[in-house]
């Protein structure tokens, strides 16, 4: 059992941050999986894009800021992080102004990053 | 082929768990494996032994169940969905001072690295959400 190569992971991640339990849960595998260093790439779209909004006032709700944990990522090797640009657009989200620096894709350019990856879970 | 299976949509509030059991049933039938079948989100009520069923529906838990012991497969619930949703095993209730504990046989509570072991050790891992 232990002699197999990790396989590539995308995470596509597209549930709003607050409203149900799906981000949080969601951001309990991404930093599962970087402990286990499994290869991984996150890609932020629909209302997932609206997790890269800084200045989370989530105790407001109260919920547990997510937006607090995101950041630190890419101290855990987790730094192949992408957003769909029309999703951003949609929504009046400027690439620029996000809590993580993402790489921001065409509908193509994400086919092509869902194809390039073994497994892909989606939230 | 040798599959996994991930459910995290909840067993009253989607069709997802369902959806799971017939598409690992048909699989089955079909000559493939299941290595492992993880809950995980609002999909770990479906192994609560405290979901009462009317005599003309069916229970989503027995039927995962039968198949599960049928077939000999890996049913993990993660720990950390379980508990914050109130499923506990005997040792999660002893640990948490709980009075009482619901998690159906032959489900067993474990984390997150499962999931990973079943991503990298199955050809294929199939997702059902919402």
């Amino acid at each position: 059992m232990s002699d197999f190569t990790p396989k590539s992971v995308l995470i596509v991640i597209r549930s709003a941050p607050y409203g149900n339990q799906t981000a949080r849960e969601t951001l309990d595998i991404i930093l599962t999986a970087a402990a286990f260093e499994q290869p991984l790439s996150l890609l932020f779209c629909e209302d997932g894009v609206f997790q890269l909004l800084p200045e989370q006032q989530s105790g407001l709700i109260p919920a547990k800021n997510l937006g607090a944990t995101l950041p630190v990522l890419p101290m855990y090797d987790v730094d192949k992080i992408y957003a769909d640009r029309s999703a951003l657009q949609q929504r009046g989200l400027d690439d620029t102004e996000l809590l993580l620096p993402v790489s921001v894709l065409s509908h193509n350019e994400m086919a092509d990053l869902a194809a390039n990856h073994q497994t892909i879970l989606s939230f | 082929m040798k599959l996994s299976l991930l459910i995290y949509g909840s067993p009253t509030g989607s069709q997802a768990p369902h959806t799971a059991y017939r598409y690992a049933a048909a699989a089955l039938e079909k000559g493939h494996t299941i290595h492992r079948v993880f809950f995980y989100g609002d999909a770990v009520h479906t192994a609560s032994s405290l979901t009462v069923t009317q005599q003309d529906e069916t229970s989503i838990e027995s039927l995962w169940q039968q198949l599960l012991r049928k077939h000999d497969i890996d049913p993990v619930v993660c720990i950390a969905a379980a508990v914050r949703r109130g499923l506990l095993d005997e040792t999660e209730a002893r640990r948490h001072e709980k009075s009482a504990f619901n998690l159906s046989s032959p489900f067993t509570l474990s984390g997150l690295g499962q999931l990973l072991e079943a991503i990298n050790h199955s050809d294929r891992l199939i997702t059902f959400g919402y």
